[in-house]
């Protein structure tokens, strides 16, 4: 009787975990297989039974060009982003190294404030901060000499929507990269610089011979992560339409899919294109799970 | 004197950089006259006003649904999570690797490639809505990390204290209440503020999910009274976003240095 209590104890400790996860998670997704081979539109949500179209849905989307536009949009922003924030963020992990403690203390305070926010808040200020008319950013803009910000409006036009919501991304995520790579350069054994150093390597060449190798694996997994959180922007960019009001030439895909589904009700299409966020990004995170628990012992 | 430019630079970037936060703040104390003017005024005069407009915006109705989700979402969480943690790490069981694998692969599941799904269900389970429908989808979101962040905090715990405990008479139960679970304390905290800065920050799923007007989450509710007021009421917005971050950076600050090894190591949603 112990012993079968012992074997099965596990097992009921995980219970409740399981069907939490069960319900919120793994029955949407059978539902949303389920949905994406049907017809599932404003006529369903009005009690009409779904009918079975097989692979219409799928059909319908990639041979729409709009959705490879978008895809393409999704990738270039996240890669662009991702780019910029790790450079960035690497930088200031090294300047971090580089300086005296109250300095270090200052940048990493800034830091924290900055990763700390509430992405909506974050986005608010940010609004506030590109306002056209008493925005401080177009006032320092005039203010330099280019005439042409007075009054300018950024999120009006894709480009410069773009360009905002990059600056709101890499704002946001820079913390991050900047924290973890710092506390990868802290484990490099210092003598090992002191070392090259009397071998007469120059600073560039103990960077990059040096450090880069060691904290190669923390590059990675940091620059994976980025590439994940990229692809998926779905609230910055949301927000930002918003209050621009310009959505189909700024749509990256998760507000496709919402506006394909919440917004115009096309179910069956938008269960089907969710499934290319899903498998981009879960394929992406196994690379990054295998990595995880390499490194751990699980 | 190299060394010196270095570090100047540094202040400029850290100047730059909490700008923003600074300019909420700062904005958020100001008259109107102030802010409606081209030339920025760089700080504060005092004016509290703002946040009593704010106030008579409907904050309080979209804190009290914040709180609410907030804090089931940090109990339940936690609660199951734990039993989780405690079978994958004193347990050796058959499955037991898989279900770590799961929870990892889980836990990068971006909510927009499942809200359609997941509003359809809420839907049809008439949770539509609802803090309970809600509250729900959080738990799950939550839970699949924080398994992974208490699992290391109970491997922590070295077995031998709880048989020491035993040996000298204590109940399983007793050695677990007294040795393990104080020992677990700031694994359970450090996951409780992990799932509340997700609960509280939040925004997609609840955009998606709550779209009844008198039910707004705070995060939703300063979307649309930024819509509400950008024209005229900068001020206001800003003492709204004060609102909303400050208990946030200070909860955040003070487990920013656990979660940053739990994201390299461990894995988490951003």
């Amino acid at each position: 009787m112990h012993a079968l209590r012992g074997r099965s104890l596990p097992y009921a400790l995980l219970v409740p975990a399981v069907v939490v996860l069960l319900a919120a998670l793994g029955y949407p997704l059978v539902r949303q297989a389920v949905m994406s081979f049907q017809e599932y539109g404003l006529a369903q949500q009005f009690g009409r039974p779904p009918e079975w179209v097989g692979l219409d849905n799928y059909e319908r989307l990639v041979t729409d060009s709009y959705l490879w536009t978008v895809v393409l949009r999704s990738i270039l922003f996240c890669l662009v982003v991702a780019v910029v924030t790790m450079v960035l963020g690497t930088a200031l992990a090294v300047l971090m190294t580089a300086i005296g403690k109250p300095a270090r203390l200052t940048l990493q305070i800034a830091l924290l404030l900055a990763w700390a926010m509430p992405h909506l808040a974050s986005l608010t200020v940010w609004q506030w901060l590109f306002d056209a008319q008493y925005g401080v950013i177009n006032w320092v803009l005039t203010g330099l000499g280019l005439e042409q910000f007075a009054g300018h409006s950024w999120l009006i036009n894709p480009l410069s929507f773009f360009i905002v919501a990059g600056v709101v991304v890499t704002w946001m995520s820079v913390p991050f990269v900047a924290f973890s790579v710092y506390a990868g350069l802290t484990q490099v054994p210092s003598d090992l610089h002191e070392a090259a150093e009397i071998d007469g390597a120059s600073a560039r060449q103990r960077f990059w011979r040096i450090t880069v190798p060691l904290i190669r694996p923390v590059l990675l997994i940091v620059g994976l992560l980025q590439i994940i959180w990229d692809l998926k922007v779905f609230t910055q960019i949301f927000v930002l339409q918003d209050a621009g009001g310009i959505t189909r030439e700024t749509n990256l895909i998760g507000t496709y899919i919402y506006r394909l589904g919440i917004g115009e009700g096309q179910f069956g299409l938008a269960a089907a294109a969710s499934w290319f966020v899903l498998l981009l990004t879960v394929g992406l995170s196994l690379f990054y799970v295998r990595h995880v628990v390499r490194e751990e012992e699980v | 004197m190299r060394r010196r430019l270095w570090s100047v630079l540094a202040v400029v970037l850290a100047v730059l950089w909490a700008f923003p936060v600074y300019w909420m703040i700062n904005s958020s104390l100001l008259p109107y006259n102030k802010i409606r003017n081209p030339e920025p005024t760089f700080f504060p005069t005092g004016e509290t006003e703002a946040y009593g407009r704010v106030f008579d915006g409907g904050f309080f109705e979209a804190l009290r649904l914040s709180a609410i989700v907030t804090l089931i979402t940090v109990g339940v969480a936690l609660l199951f999570a734990f039993l989780a943690a405690l079978a994958v790490s004193r347990f050796r069981f058959r499955g037991r690797r898989s279900f770590v694998y799961l929870v990892l692969v889980i836990q990068m599941i971006p909510a927009e490639g499942l809200f359609i799904s997941q509003y359809k269900m809420l839907e049809g389970w008439e949770l539509l809505n609802s803090i309970a429908g809600l509250s729900l989808l959080y738990i799950a979101t939550v839970v699949p990390f924080t398994v992974w962040l208490l699992r290391g905090f109970v491997e922590g715990v070295p077995r031998e204290l709880e048989e020491a405990a035993l040996v000298d008479g204590c109940t399983r139960t007793q050695a677990f209440f007294r040795i393990t679970l104080p020992l677990l304390a700031p694994g359970l905290a450090a996951g409780g503020v992990y799932a509340f800065l997700q609960a509280w920050n939040e925004f997609a799923l609840a955009l998606v999910v709550m779209g009844r007007p008198e039910n707004k989450t705070l995060p939703v509710w300063l979307r649309t009274f930024t819509e509400a007021n950008r024209v005229s009421d900068w001020a206001g917005i800003m003492a709204g976003s004060v609102l909303i971050a400050v208990p946030v950076i200070i909860f955040f600050l003070l487990v920013q240095r656990r979660m940053t090894a739990g994201l390299v190591s461990g894995a988490v949603k951003g």
